[in-house]
């Protein structure tokens, strides 16, 4: 069998020690008509053979990287630094434990704590937990989180519809209709914008959540906002997607926000069909004791030397239970570290540039394509490097013809905005080339035939 | 010799970078939107490659050295799995591609919600939950939905043995439901009169882990599962120890609606220090029609993605933690029914032999033949040496603390799980190392109130930590 080293001697001799007879008489508690099911599975194979059945399946997927790809909608496909994989993949951080004994885990520890101070500095607020398992779960905890800061029995979480459609919906999922915690409302009208999410701002409401760069990649106008959602004694929340445009634009803490969460997987996480992602949590200090998650503190030992742990533990369900101010437990770590590589190696000039080219990128394809008969650009805001294009043809039929021509189209904005028939949210990273846009541009004006 | 942050090891203008040079006509950036200043650390490639090198080499970590954390199962990461999940033509694709072009992707997902849906005995399998906990949230959402479906809002109770993990009563109050925490019995098991005592047309369910988290068989799991049910409750099963059940039993033979799987636990794939982890829901019948979704269903020879009728909705953007379901995936298939067994047998065979070395030393919670786990008393009678000391001091022998303080209706809990991947010689070496400290505790107890002492830290100050929290770099 793979990795169980016993032989024959040692199981006979440690069955001994143990004082029974067989492998089978440790089972006995188990209820005997249902004790050694007969598992209706594959046989064993071997190493060999379970990668060449994996390429099997992979020659089944058409890969990013064999196409011009120019999808995003939450999901962003950014050049990865070889470092991140290099020392990401060493086993000394993917085979260790959740640091619950800091002498020996001074390692995770120390690259959470740079990530927590990497996090602050990029989102301009004052603390960042470990991590959250992805963007939307972050948002959903960034609600509750909200509501029990919160004072006098607010129950009102508004939603702005530009927010990616899959973290609305489980927003939702946590705070159901029959939730006696909350109610989400806000987005029923999908045309809403934000003067007319402020008008809804009440004494009942908890928290407005925006998105910025929204789902459809504009540049909100956030001037005023916090001040507005204050006044009224509410919180305001960002979601930070995608979390590269923190390069160039003005980070959510400059602008008031109260609670920032994002997508980190563009920083050093690959695709990877959606997931493992990274669930990006920042705050303001004074709300640290009812913040989810992990935390990484600094102190010191019986020395006096500089030492990490975790820390505030009492927010935590292992310590709290059912007072906790999350369930979560595991989380992203491993991914956290990637962005903290990622991080580290763009470094203050780096990230910037990684942004600029998005932008300056994403702005001549906008040009190009406006340019073509039958196509319209339907963004109208400034926006960083997605935009919305209306096409002369449904974009489900239109992207079939780009994938022939080896394109990725963008995502089909119809299915979840009924109102934006034809329209097409279009991603370009710096992984676009101008000859790849230029072949987008082309394809374009070809299916318009 | 500790290692300097990033930030401290920063110099102005220097940069690690390199990147393509702009191949179109630049844009004006938009004013009033652009942000003046990112103080982000400023290292050359060396520099970083040195400090995460040296940052990693400050852990302890599987490929170096014995885990034995209760309920973590701690086994071997196989490197075939990260081979596996590096496979560029399963991982370079976008979640939101069309599903024509994400067949194989899809054909992976199923197969893999087959394989546990057989593992465990159930109908159905969603592998949206990133973790145990979100799993966990995702279950009970499912069994406060199928509830209200049937129009009996009042089921608002849900009980939860005393001896479980705290995630369970978290994810409830999270969920809007009211724990009533049960008594276990003297063997280990749910207090049986205590649950029918408890049993009402209010119960929404009972969290049962099993084996619970003395490590122990639940012996009336038949009788514990009927009673629920038959005052109109749901079983949910915590699947964090399911180690110890692979081709032993399934949770949905013995009567469980609804269990989470780690991914991370029983399938290999690694803890990546704290996660990501992967927690798939596997029901019942009944509460199918709940599942998170979407899911992948096949038709024909086709793959699609479908959202059962009654979901509860998305947990998680997306489709969950895929890379972890490679890697799970790829583990199954090595094991085949016949392995997947001998994992089982050899988990509980290591944790009893190793129960059996320890325990003159430091004795049982609850004396029974245990599955892949067991949970003794950490403290030294006569003396003021308590389990905390003797985790600690367990690092200089070079192994990992066992999982302590927990479960919390032990005195002094040390929890063992030495997984199936272990050999007979460590288990030996482990045993003997706490034989010799529960010497030491007599002779030389200092040694251990200050253990441990050849880690790069000694015993870090968690009160000051907490008190006056510094959570960032402020320099």
């Amino acid at each position: 069998m793979p990795y169980i080293p016993h032989t024959d001697a040692e199981r006979r001799a440690m069955l001994e020690t143990i004082g029974l007879p067989s492998l089978e008489a440790l089972f006995e508690d188990v209820p005997a008509q249902w004790r050694f099911p007969r598992l209706n599975l594959p046989p064993a194979a071997s190493e060999m053979e379970i990668l060449d059945e994996l390429k099997v399946l992979a020659g089944k997927n058409r890969a990013v990287g064999q196409h011009a790809t120019f999808l995003g909608a939450g999901a962003y496909h950014h050049f990865i630094p070889s470092v991140v994989d290099h020392l990401a993949s060493r086993g000394e951080f993917v085979t260790s434990y959740t640091p619950y004994q800091p002498e020996v885990s001074q390692g995770t520890l120390q690259a959470m704590f740079e990530y927590q101070s990497m996090i602050v500095r990029l989102t301009g607020m004052e603390v960042a937990n470990a991590s959250h398992y992805d963007g939307a779960t972050a948002m959903a905890e960034a609600a509750l989180m909200a509501l029990s800061v919160a004072r006098g029995g607010r129950k009102k979480v508004l939603l702005s519809p530009a927010i990616h459609p899959q973290y609305r919906q489980v927003l939702r999922t946590y705070l159901p209709p029959e939730s006696d915690l909350a109610y989400v409302t806000g987005d029923e009208d999908l045309t809403a914008g934000l003067p007319d999410l402020i008008a809804q701002i009440d004494q009942e409401t908890a928290c407005l959540i925006i998105q910025n760069p929204n789902f459809f990649g504009e540049l909100e106008d956030v001037n005023g906002l916090a001040e507005q959602v204050h006044a009224q004694g509410a919180l305001l929340v960002v979601v930070s997607n995608p979390i590269i445009s923190l390069g160039l634009l003005k980070p959510p803490g400059e602008y008031g926000a109260d609670i920032v969460v994002a997508e980190g997987q563009p920083l050093g996480t690959s695709l990877n069909c959606g997931g493992p992602y990274l669930g990006i949590f920042a705050t303001r200090e004074e709300y640290v004791r009812r913040m989810p998650g992990r935390l990484v503190g600094e102190t010191t030992d019986r020395k006096g030397r500089r030492g990490y742990v975790l820390t505030l533990t009492p927010r935590e369900q292992h310590i709290r239970r059912e007072k906790a101010t999350s369930n979560i437990c595991t989380n992203q770590s491993l991914i956290a570290l990637r962005a903290a590589i990622y991080l580290a190696y763009m470094g203050k000039q780096g990230l910037r540039v990684v942004a600029e080219l998005c932008y300056h990128k994403a702005h001549y394809a906008a040009r190009e394509i406006a340019q073509l008969p039958g196509f319209t650009v339907t963004t109208t805001r400034p926006f960083f490097n997605e935009f919305r294009v209306r096409c002369p043809m449904p974009v489900s039929q239109l992207n079939q013809f780009l994938l022939d021509k080896g394109i990725l189209g963008g995502y089909d904005l119809e299915g979840d905005y009924p109102h934006l028939q034809r329209e097409m949210l279009i991603c370009v990273t710096e992984m676009n080339t101008r000859e790849q846009i230029d072949q987008l541009v082309a394809a374009l004006q070809e299916a318009s035939r | 010799m500790s290692e300097p942050l990033l930030f401290e090891l920063s110099t102005p203008g220097r940069t690690a970078f390199t990147l393509p040079s702009l191949d179109v006509p630049a844009t004006p950036l938009p004013e009033g939107y652009l942000r003046t200043d990112l103080p982000l650390p400023e290292v050359s490639e060396l520099e970083l490659v040195r400090h995460f090198t040296r940052l990693s080499q400050l852990n302890y970590c599987i490929d170096t050295n014995f885990y034995p954390l209760g309920s973590c199962t701690m086994k071997y990461n196989p490197k075939v799995n990260e081979k596996a999940a590096a496979i560029e033509g399963l991982t370079q694709v976008h979640p939101l591609q069309p599903e024509e072009a994400l067949q194989g992707s899809l054909e992976l997902m199923y197969r893999l919600q087959e394989a546990l849906k057989e593992i465990a005995g159930f109908a159905g399998v969603s592998l949206q939950p990133a973790a145990g906990a979100h799993g966990e949230l995702a279950g009970v959402l499912m069994i406060r939905a199928y509830h209200r479906s049937r129009g009996e809002h009042q089921r608002r109770k849900i009980l939860i043995p005393d001896s479980a993990h705290g995630t369970n009563p978290a994810s409830s109050a999270m969920a809007g439901l009211t724990v009533v925490q049960l008594p276990s019995d003297k063997r280990g098991n749910v207090d049986l009169a205590a649950l029918k005592q408890a049993c009402d047309d209010t119960v929404a369910g009972l969290m049962l882990t099993n084996p619970n988290t003395l490590g122990l068989f639940e012996e009336h799991v038949l009788e514990v599962c009927e009673t629920v049910h038959a005052c109109g409750g749901l079983m949910y099963g915590d699947g964090a120890n399911l180690n110890a059940l692979l081709g032993i039993a399934r949770p949905g033979d013995l009567g469980f609606d609804v269990m989470h799987f780690n991914l991370h636990k029983t399938f290999s794939t690694p803890h990546g220090g704290g996660g990501p982890g992967s927690g798939p829901v596997g029901v019942s019948e009944r509460l199918a029609p709940f599942l998170p979704g979407p899911i992948v269903v096949k038709e024909g020879e086709r793959f699609r993605l479908h959202v059962p009728e009654k979901s509860i909705g998305r947990v998680r953007a997306f489709f969950g933690n895929y890379g972890m379901f490679i890697r799970a995936y790829t583990y199954i298939r090595m094991h085949g029914p016949e392995g997947l067994r001998a994992v089982a047998e050899h988990a509980v065979l290591n944790a009893n032999y190793l129960k059996a070395l320890v325990s003159p030393h430091f004795p049982v919670a609850v004396e029974r033949t245990c599955m892949h786990e067991f949970v003794v008393h950490g403290d030294i009678p006569g003396t003021d040496v308590r389990a905390l000391d003797v985790a600690k001091r367990l690092i200089d022998y070079g192994f990992h603390p066992p999982t302590n303080y927990f479960p919390l209706i032990v005195r002094d809990a040390l929890m063992i799980e030495p997984t199936e991947t272990e050999s007979r010689q460590t288990l030996d070496a482990f045993a003997q190392a706490l034989a010799a400290i529960a010497h030491e505790a007599r002779t030389d107890p200092a040694l251990l109130h200050e253990a441990p002492h050849t880690t790069p830290v000694s015993r870090l100050d968690e009160v000051k930590a907490a008190r006056t929290p510094v959570l960032c770099y402020k320099g």
